[in-house]
């Protein structure tokens, strides 16, 4: 008898989440084994890949980045709308960075009003990212929620702090929210209990183990990714059973090594290159472990990542 | 598998000559069974028996060692098939292509620009270290030349790569001594291959068409009396590729597949058409299974985030990475510059003093030893207590160095302010932000 592979048994998937409405929705999740592992299980829906904007100019972006928005990057609904026409982008990811308390502090009004705009730009699926201030995340998402009612944004991040007003925003409103936690199979459990038990539906939630950026913690991530698969797909954890979302790109860009340029770190070769390969590895380490959505920035790395999924799905 | 007791004991002598130290072979055996006693104490065990107890504690995957000197390194020896179960031992092996028709002065400048691929990071060194010749004309002297150049003149291991049986003898005859690895018994020279590698106790790598093959081939070299096999399954494609390293490993460890326990060597320059799509498979590997993966050439901006990647995944995950405690100087600072503290885990170290660092303001920064915690968690931990960092301050000779009484702890450790203050008396404690992010516009207003 020839070699045969030992196979996993699986006891459970992980649930397939729709995002967006109409058209534009896209199906993320339903596996039943591993990342990848089709020989054993199924993987019906590949993992997407998601373009971030921000609601205003960045001043930390690298040049090498910048220079492929530079045109857009005052007009967030330019911006998204280059982001899908002219990359590819599966979902746009809406980064209010303007809200910060500690930053521009701006209000939940003119944020809507942006998400509102990128909506009506594009037509993919909108994720809108607080600032992870807890208080002021919910402040926000809750008018977000009500402008663009049944539109099926995917709001959060969502965490133990503000589940209670986010998640009422999001039934009401018809919403899908991030279930956020601190790299901790437990802690992510509990929000989704939480979020379970104020009944918002478990058919619209995604999951952020909490991203860490290559070389900055991205172990831990990967392990806590793994081990919430596991969960999910051999212990059959209904708790624990839903599709992960990676910020990954916002990581990546913010280190050190991605923004040196060539006078400061020689060594290190071409930016631009640098940085792409930096996010674009980063980016496939958290596709062996699980991530469903990979929010990204470069759109270099964004068409490898895209070719490498490819790859390994068909 | 591990064995026993007392399936030890059925295989030692049983005469109780207590010369092993302990009153009995029982005795001896639950000690060897536990790991508390080696079996050399027994000077009676017969060879047959040495050979099962060897055998049966043998690792699953065997751990093979690959290059002679400083850059000597292993592969394989895993044990687990997810790294939060344990950890992953040793580190992927990254290799760069050299044909054998490049002209020597290219070879020379090639390895010139590998050797600068190194990087400093949590303490280690991180670098490339294989290179691999590889035959593309069958010139068995220039090969062997091109072998003995790298083997001799660079920190560069050797892997050679053609199934040639003249061209591999002529490159161990000159390079032998640096323990390369042969790359590729197959079906056809399977015979030849294993004779060499025997002789001259040298690592052989295996290729077939399907593991069915290699399990023919490392069965075969096993009877031949090789133990140093590493295993090409043949697969070029991506997806293929995966399912054969989760099925290698599996076996080895799941069903103690002998024919299979051994590192595997994967090609991404023979997988993609260009050097960024080889990162992202090579990638692929460090993560799932790879023990040396070779690419088409080494460069600095596909080497950095591999290795960066590598790193983190072989990382002990039960024994996080710490910076020596101390006193770290940024940017020349002088008597006047801020004197801030934080942990020793070396993940928080790096965030933050590259943060000050890119505040382009002098400072010198604190890392006290809080077995390896990031700053709440220490906190959470009782390991950045007020007194603890109170007294670290005071001793570990910054009050030296500053003319000034001023320091600045993380904004997460606000809690322990009063308790420092205390500890310190005259000093002035000013709690920073809590995310290092705003550190740098927190240093400028200052
Ligand atoms: C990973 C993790 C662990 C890992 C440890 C990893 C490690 N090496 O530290 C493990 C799983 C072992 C762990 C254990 C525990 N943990 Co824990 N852990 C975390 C987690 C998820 C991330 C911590 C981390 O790595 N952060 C990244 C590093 C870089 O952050 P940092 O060191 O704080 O540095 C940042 C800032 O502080 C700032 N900064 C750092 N230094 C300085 C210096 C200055 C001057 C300034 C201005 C700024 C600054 O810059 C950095 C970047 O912004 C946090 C939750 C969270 N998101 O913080 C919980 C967390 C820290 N843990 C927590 C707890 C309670 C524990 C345990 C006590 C749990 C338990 N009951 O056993 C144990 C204690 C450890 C022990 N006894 O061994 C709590 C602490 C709660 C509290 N407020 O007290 C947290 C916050 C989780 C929670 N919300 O409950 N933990
Ligand atoms: S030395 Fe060997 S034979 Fe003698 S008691 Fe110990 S185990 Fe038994």
């Amino acid at each position: 008898m020839g070699f045969e592979i030992k196979k996993e048994s699986y006891t459970g998937g992980i649930k397939e989440i729709t995002i967006g409405k109409g058209d534009s929705a896209i199906t993320v999740g339903g596996e039943t084994c591993y990342p990848f592992y089709t020989f054993e299980g199924d993987m019906p829906n590949k993992p997407i890949v998601a373009m971030e904007i921000w609601d205003m100019e960045p001043e930390d972006w690298p040049e090498p980045v910048m220079a492929h928005f530079k045109d857009v990057m005052s007009d967030p609904a330019a911006w998204a709308k280059k982001c899908v026409e002219e990359f590819g982008a599966d979902a746009i990811v809406v980064q209010l960075k303007s809200i910060d308390p500690n930053d521009k502090d701006a209000s939940p009004e003119s944020a809507a009003e942006t998400v509102e705009k990128v909506l009506d730009a594009v037509s993919v699926p909108v994720i809108v990212w607080g600032c992870a201030n807890p208080e002021k995340d919910e402040q926000v998402l809750k008018v977000v929620a009500e402008k663009c009612q049944d539109r099926n944004l995917v709001l959060g991040p969502v965490e133990e702090k503000n589940y209670k007003g986010i998640g009422a925003a999001a039934m009401g409103y018809g919403h899908t929210l991030i279930s956020s936690s601190p790299i901790d199979v437990n802690l992510a459990k509990q929000v989704n209990i939480l979020l379970e038990n104020l009944g918002m539906p478990m058919d619209r939630i995604l999951v952020d183990p909490t991203t860490g950026g290559l070389g900055y913690g991205m172990e831990y991530t990967y392990s806590v990714m793994e081990r919430l698969a596991m969960a999910s797909l051999l212990q059959g954890d209904d708790k624990l059973q839903f599709p992960m979302i990676n910020n990954l790109g916002n990581e990546v860009w913010k280190c050190k090594e991605a923004k040196q340029t060539v006078e400061e770190a020689p060594v290190l070769g071409d930016p631009e290159r640098r940085g792409i390969l930096m996010e674009a590895v980063g980016a496939v380490s958290y596709l062996m472990s699980g991530s469903n959505i990979m929010i990204m920035r470069h759109p270099e790395a964004i068409r490898l990542v895209k070719a490498f999924i490819d790859g390994v799905s068909d | 598998m591990a064995l026993t007791g007392i399936q030890i004991f059925k295989l030692l002598p049983k005469t109780n000559c207590k010369e092993c130290g302990v009153p009995t072979c029982l005795a001896f055996a639950m000690n060897l069974a536990s790991g508390k006693a080696e079996l050399d104490s027994c000077p009676y065990v017969s060879d047959e028996a040495r050979e099962q107890l060897a055998e049966a504690s043998a690792p699953p995957i065997r751990p093979v060692a690959i290059g002679k000197g400083v850059r000597e390194a292993k592969t394989g020896g895993e044990t687990v098939l997810h790294r939060h179960e344990k950890t992953f031992y040793n580190p992927t092996m990254f290799a760069g292509i050299i044909t054998s028709d490049t002209p020597v002065e290219e070879v020379e400048a090639k390895l010139k620009v590998w050797n600068a691929l190194q990087y400093e990071r949590v303490g280690f060194n991180l670098r490339p270290e294989l290179a691999a010749l590889k035959d593309v004309n069958g010139d068995a002297d220039a090969f062997a030349a091109l072998a003995k150049l790298i083997a001799e003149t660079s920190e560069f291991n050797l892997v050679l790569m053609s199934e040639d049986e003249a061209v591999i003898s002529g490159a161990v005859a000159v390079a032998g001594f640096k323990r390369p690895l042969i790359y590729a018994a197959t079906e056809s020279n399977v015979d030849a291959f294993g004779k060499i590698a025997l002789d001259n106790e040298l690592p052989l790598a295996v290729k077939a068409d399907s593991i069915d093959g290699v399990i023919a081939l490392t069965e075969k070299l096993t009877e031949m009396g090789l133990k140093d096999l590493v295993i090409d399954s043949g697969s070029r494609d991506l997806k293929q590729a995966l399912e054969d390293q989760v099925a290698i490993r599996r076996a080895a460890l799941k069903d103690g597949n002998k024919a299979l326990g051994f590192p595997t060597i994967v090609f991404p320059c023979e997988m993609a058409s260009n050097l960024d799509m080889e990162a992202l498979i090579a990638g692929m590997f460090v993560a799932k299974y790879g023990g040396i993966v070779v690419l088409s050439d080494l460069t600095t901006e596909v080497m950095f985030p591999l290795l960066l990647e590598r790193l983190n995944i072989f990382t002990d995950p039960q024994r996080p990475m710490t910076v020596t405690e101390g006193i770290f100087e940024i940017g020349n600072p002088d008597e006047n510059s801020p004197v801030l503290v934080t942990t020793n885990f070396a993940l928080t170290y790096f965030i933050v003093s590259g943060e000050i660092e890119g505040s382009k303001v002098p400072a010198w920064l604190l890392i006290k030893d809080s077995e390896g915690l990031s700053v709440l968690t220490a906190w959470a931990a009782g390991k950045f207590g007020g007194d603890d960092v109170g007294m670290f301050v005071k001793k570990c000779g910054i009050m030296d160095k500053v003319k000034h009484t001023e320091l600045i702890i993380p904004g997460y450790a606000a809690a322990i302010a009063g308790d420092v203050e205390e500890e310190l008396p005259g000093w002035t404690i000013t709690v920073g932000p809590r995310e290092s992010a705003h550190l740098a516009g927190f240093l400028k207003a200052r």
